[in-house]
């Protein structure tokens, strides 16, 4: 495979704090290698401003594995980049060309407000999840594994809604700032699955109005967040949210 | 929970426009349906017939007062949640994300201030001279008799109001709006309201795209149809 090394633009979002107003700042990046992830070549740039005597860019990052959730950017007006079904941590600099300008912005959301940089507070999504996004029956020992069975395909679809990583990469595609594909990737996700069943209504209902309370709009199926998801969670689970909120208000005294 | 905390979620909120979106494209059937006698071929006898039932029966009066309660509930819904989402982000993108999305699902409110617009037109010019017509300075409609019964000659007015071919061009461009409008509107409004099983969903998204093509073009064909003298 051939090795390439770009010179880039970089269009980067720089803000101190949440109470001060941000600008963009734009960097010469040069000989950047495409075998680098995106990270890595934000590591370069902070290298060299720490070396210049400048304030690093503050970014979040964990894994770099694309399974943690911590990373974000919204990077040439895409959550995570333009390739398809990944992180920003998992984004090659082989996606890029020489000469570009990239411009790397925070997740955009009243409700994910600005730490510094492109750092946005989301424990927002923390606060959903406690409000009911867990199951709180008392297990006891390990029970055996097919002690309690569980159709496959709703094993699996429960599966595909708990890949959801909760890194917010749907309410920063969303124009209305939804957290409905988070929300209902983890309604759906116990819903389907029989341990979820005895709080299934408590949990919607509290979810819902923990979501609402933390500022996040109303969806209005779009689709955009389908597709910048890096996990693929299926738009589909917002109608199954819609159908177990239906239920559970309904019948809730 | 109360009803109240039900329907000021954020999901009951949508669910208002889901349910009254639904009742609005049934409305859009019975609509297009009779206004399709226009096409009876019989000077306008069998439309005129129709409307008179419609202005005169206590039934559909009575469902009128429903249709007018639902798209004010759509409409006063629709722009509530429009200026509420649009406060959610007080700094925007520099770079818009518009590849994940069509152009239309992201234009609802200003596709529905379209047929606002319309709808404001087409009541002025058909709807009020029928059942306000001769009140204060309120037009009134010539009449035509039918075995001794009066009948409005709501035909003549359609006559009469498409030979202006502004008119015309206005009425075919807010069909296209509605057509838009519904493109995204049918099948969200399902998902909205809880359809999510794939089998329906792909069966519900075929035929919203039929419905959106099909209801916007008769109801086009009809100011089109006047102009061109296609009826007699």
């Amino acid at each position: 495979m051939s090795h390439k090394e770009l010179n880039l633009k970089l269009k980067v979002w720089r803000q101190k704090n949440a109470q001060t107003a941000g600008a963009f700042k734009t960097y010469e990046l040069n000989g950047i290698s495409d075998e680098m992830s995106f990270l890595e070549m934000l590591d370069v740039l902070n290298e060299k401003l720490i070396t210049e005597g400048g304030e690093p860019v503050a970014f979040d990052h964990d894994c770099r594995e694309g399974i943690c959730g911590m990373c974000s950017l919204y990077i040439d007006g895409k959550p995570h980049g333009p390739w398809q079904a990944n992180t920003t941590c998992q984004l090659h600099m082989r996606a890029f060309n020489d000469g570009d300008t990239i411009t790397i912005e925070p997740w955009r959301a009243n409700s994910f407000p600005i730490v510094k940089d492109l750092t946005v507070d989301r424990s927002a999504f923390d606060r959903i999840i406690q409000a009911g996004g867990y199951v709180s029956v008392n297990t006891g020992n390990a029970v055996d594994g097919n002690s309690l069975p569980i159709e496959k395909d709703k094993a699996d679809e429960a599966f595909a809604s708990a890949m959801c990583i909760g890194c917010g990469a749907c309410v920063a595609a969303c124009k209305n700032s939804s957290a409905m594909l988070f929300l209902s990737a983890k309604v759906s996700h116990l819903a389907l699955l029989p341990q979820g069943a005895p709080e299934r209504k408590s949990r919607v209902l509290n979810m819902v109005a923990q979501m609402d309370k933390e500022g996040f709009g109303s969806c209005t199926n779009t689709g955009a967040c389908e597709a910048a998801c890096p996990k693929e969670i299926s738009i589909a689970n917002i109608a199954r949210l819609n159908k177990e909120y239906i239920g559970a208000s309904l019948t809730s005294e | 929970m109360t009803f109240k905390q039900m329907f000021t979620s954020s999901v009951g909120k949508k669910l208002i426009m889901g349910f009254t979106g639904i009742f609005l494209i049934l409305f859009l059937i019975v609509h297009a349906g009779l206004n399709a006698t226009i096409w009876a071929n019989d000077g306008g006898l069998m439309f005129n017939k129709a409307g008179h039932f419609m202005g005169s029966n206590a039934v559909p009066r009575i469902l009128e007062i429903g249709l007018f309660i639902g798209i004010f509930l759509h409409i006063y819904q629709g722009y509530l949640l429009t200026i509420e989402n649009r406060t959610k982000r007080s700094v925007g993108y520099a770079v818009n994300y518009s590849k994940g999305s069509k152009w239309y699902s992201r234009s609802m409110a200003i596709l529905g201030t379209l047929i606002l617009l319309f709808l404001i037109a087409h009541i002025y010019h058909f709807w009020t001279p029928s059942r306000l017509g001769g009140i204060g300075n309120i037009k009134a409609l010539g009449t035509v008799d039918h075995n001794g019964v009066e009948l409005h000659n709501l035909y003549a007015e359609m006559d009469l109001v498409f030979t202006n071919p502004y008119i015309v061009v206005l009425y075919v461009l807010a069909c296209g709006s509605l057509a838009y409008h519904l493109a995204h509107g049918f099948q969200s409004a399902f998902k909205t309201i809880g359809v999510h099983n794939r089998r329906y969903h792909a069966l519900i998204s075929s035929i919203g795209y039929g419905f959106s093509i099909l209801i916007p073009l008769i109801f086009a064909l009809m100011p089109i149809s006047f102009y061109f003298d296609w009826i007699k």
